[in-house]
């Protein structure tokens, strides 16, 4: 008797986390503690350079969540998108002398028209056929970055000023470079929330769960798979533009293949289709990275130990997993 | 008045704080970063062998400079510019690492050379070859030690033309390192009346060489110019030796080799190769004290001149912030510049406005099998190249620090 009773306020306890969770003025909240805490963040003791490599992989794994998560489509090419924003943004930047609003905002706009492009093209196949195809593009674009003379090939572009935003904020400073990236973060992060929680985020969802029934619902599924692989590569675009001026460098390593799985690792680790998991799992892998980078070629083999038991023990990644207890045990 | 007063002393107070740090060696610890590959093509000619020779020149000059310890750090760029220069920026912003030391794959020291030109961090290059970092892209906290492309083509090259090998093909490298060394050695070919046939480039770390090695065997040239390095130059000589191409009467010529790239080629296939080196460890007694020492710590491994130019370059720094007590990267390397280099390594060096020390080149001959009288008894020297011929003059240097 008492155990039923207790069953059924933990059920209904469960249920309020659990309406709580998706409640927007939770959300709202949240954020606002999450931005006043990467706004302090530097001020903590970490390193702002650290942080800002984390912000913008936070927000490609952002945008390949979108799609990896909300609409289950498996690009392996998002490098393509990451790679040739960082090489446009860097050689507008240097080269041309566009501000780095401007530079960015170049780089965004060649990835969105790459993506648009990709997109198109692969949609057509499902499964692992898209992922290949998507691969094969991006192959295209990494031989483009190998061989193109303004990407200098194996060398890169090299020493890209930070400039002066808007003419007048100096991004050398390395603070007021910082909060332009959080700015850029948030504005990603902002779309790209947005877009979930739209009914359009809806309908991918609904395309996730049965393709059929949406298209039978009169849905047009292929512009509304175009759409969210645009939106994706654009906001990669985004982070990838950012990340050049934050290097003051656009290397090969951002265009490489490695860089699409390393990406699909963030995603997978964080919780693919939860909204925070991508920044946990990009926060994970960029400190991997950067706490073992003494041991060279060893961090891969670290990170690919950590894939491998994340995904025989929790394969909802972090985030997912956490949810999912807090859903179960409250 | 009163207004006027505290007016002057608020500027004052803001010039006292807004005044460069006192010329002293900062944190009170010189750090030295030893950077290079540690774990690919580039790790047996530069590695953790570069940091026993950084560290072998510390103890020798005592393990303190005017009271301060010294400390070696040292990573793996893994020849790529983006982990090295984010290594660079966090060893200068985090730990106060003062100079970089080695850095081979030129890609990666040009990366890292804008960065230390932007943090006043004297950055002592050995590993990367490319003369850009003494031309278009110099600084004035950047030495450029061992070596570079322009020496090499100029010992190897022009040695090669002036024996008949006038047409030319080469296999280059594609980064700014085999560009570089291309460019310098056809102008040295042309200069001596030789032709470029046709030029093939191959990505950095190749395996396979066979389609690029067919191409130059098909070209009809005199002489196959291998423009890289490492392990790409020794795989390029293997897999032509099977192909047969100086048995087919073409040679080789191995612009830029190590003695570990002879060791571990053997000294049956690389016999006769002749090559330009910056340093031989059995020249006198000097070099071989140091050899010797070297290997006893690596192992048996003898020193490239990648080593025995990370152990010169460190203790003549050294000496220079010790001179002046001061460890900003312009100050020590200006410092550098004024002090003659004299030891082992480069008796009557001198380190140039533009960067570059300047000290003998050596043209040598791979030793046959039944020549050599033991293990790392490879070369015979041809001719020593006089530094100021051996090195780009400064009246042709493209570098904005020299009027």
């Amino acid at each position: 008797m008492t155990a039923a009773k207790e069953n059924t306020q933990t059920m209904s306890t469960g249920q309020k986390i659990s309406n709580a969770l998706s409640d927007r003025r939770v959300h709202l909240a949240g954020f606002g503690v999450g931005i006043l805490l990467i706004a302090i963040a530097p001020y903590l003791g970490l390193y702002p350079i650290y942080l800002m490599k984390l912000l913008c992989f936070a927000l490609f794994a952002f945008a390949f969540n979108l799609l990896l998560g909300f609409v289950g489509l498996l690009s392996f090419g998002h490098a393509a998108f990451f790679g040739m924003a960082s090489y446009i943004s860097a050689h507008t930047i240097k080269v041309w002398g566009f501000t780095p609003e401007l530079g960015v905002a170049a780089g965004t706009l060649v990835a969105c028209v790459l993506g648009l492009a990709f997109g198109s093209l692969a949609i057509r196949q499902r499964g692992i056929y898209f992922a290949m195809i998507t691969l094969a593009l991006a192959q295209m674009v990494y031989f483009f970055a190998l061989q193109a003379p303004f990407t200098h090939g194996e060398d890169g572009i090299q020493g890209v000023p930070r400039g002066e935003l808007f003419g007048f904020i100096d991004l050398s400073q390395t603070m007021n470079l910082y909060y332009f990236v959080m700015a850029v973060f948030i504005l990603g992060f902002f779309i790209i929330y947005r877009a979930i929680h739209s009914p359009f985020g809806q309908i991918l969802k609904a395309v996730r769960e049965n393709e059929s029934r949406v298209t039978s619902l009169g849905y047009n599924v292929t512009a509304l798979k175009v759409g969210a692989f645009t939106l994706s590569a654009t906001i990669t675009g985004l982070a990838g533009a950012t990340k050049a001026v934050v290097f003051q460098s656009a290397t090969l390593t951002d265009v490489h293949w490695s860089m699409s799985g390393e990406v699909v690792l963030m995603t997978l680790l964080g919780g693919m289709g939860t909204v925070l998991g991508p920044l946990f799992g990009a926060g994970i892998i960029v400190t991997l990275q950067d706490y073992l980078a003494g041991m060279g070629s060893w961090v891969t083999v670290i990170t690919g130990t950590i894939f491998v038991v994340c995904v025989l023990t929790f394969r909802r990644g972090v985030v997912g997993e956490l949810t999912r207890m807090l859903r179960i045990h409250s | 008045m009163k207004r006027t007063t505290t007016a002057t002393f608020g500027a004052l107070a803001a010039l006292t704080l807004a005044l460069p740090a006192q010329a002293e060696i900062s944190d009170d610890v010189l750090k030295i970063g030893v950077l290079n590959d540690q774990s690919g093509l580039y790790t047996d000619l530069a590695g953790p062998g570069s940091v026993e020779a950084a560290r072998m020149a510390v103890e020798d000059f005592g393990g303190t400079v005017n009271d301060k310890e010294i400390e070696i750090l040292s990573a793996d760029h893994q020849n790529k510019p983006d982990v090295g220069s984010s290594i660079v920026r966090e060893w200068i912003d985090e730990e106060g690492v003062d100079v970089i030391v080695d850095v081979p794959t030129s890609s990666v020291a040009l990366a890292v050379n804008e960065i230390t030109r932007e943090k006043d961090t004297a950055l002592l290059v050995n590993g990367g070859g490319t003369t850009r970092l003494t031309n278009d892209d110099c600084s004035p906290t950047t030495v450029h030690y061992a070596y570079d492309t322009f020496s090499l083509a100029k010992g190897t090259g022009q040695a090669i033309v002036q024996e008949g090998g006038d047409s030319w093909f080469f296999i280059t490298a594609d980064y700014a390192f085999g560009h570089s060394l291309e460019q310098d050695t056809a102008a040295v070919v042309e200069e001596n009346g030789g032709e470029v046939l046709d030029t093939i480039r191959h990505p950095l770390d190749t395996s396979d060489f066979s389609s690029y090695l067919l191409q130059a065997q098909g070209s009809g040239a005199k002489v196959i110019g291998l423009a890289n390095a490492g392990s790409d130059t020794t795989n390029a000589i293997k897999q032509a030796n099977e192909f047969g191409i100086v048995q087919g009467g073409q040679s080789l010529a191995a612009l830029l080799m190590f003695i570990t790239d002879v060791h571990a080629l053997g000294l049956e296939t690389a016999q006769g190769l002749q090559l330009t080196t910056g340093f031989l460890w059995n020249m006198n007694d000097d070099t071989k004290a140091f050899a010797e020492r070297f290997a006893e710590r690596r192992d048996g491994q003898y020193p490239t001149m990648v080593h025995a130019g990370v152990y010169s370059s460190v203790s003549h720094y050294l000496k220079a912030v010790a001179e002046i007590d001061d460890d900003g990267g312009e100050a020590a390397v200006s410092q550098m510049k004024q002090m003659p280099v004299d030891d082992f390594f480069a008796p009557n060096g001198e380190v140039r406005e533009d960067g570059r020390m300047v000290h003998d080149m050596y043209l040598v001959e791979v030793k046959s099998p039944d020549e050599s009288e033991g293990d790392w008894d490879y070369y015979n020297l041809v001719a020593t190249i006089p530094g100021d011929e051996a090195y780009k003059p400064l009246s042709d240097s493209t570098c904005s620090l020299v009027n």
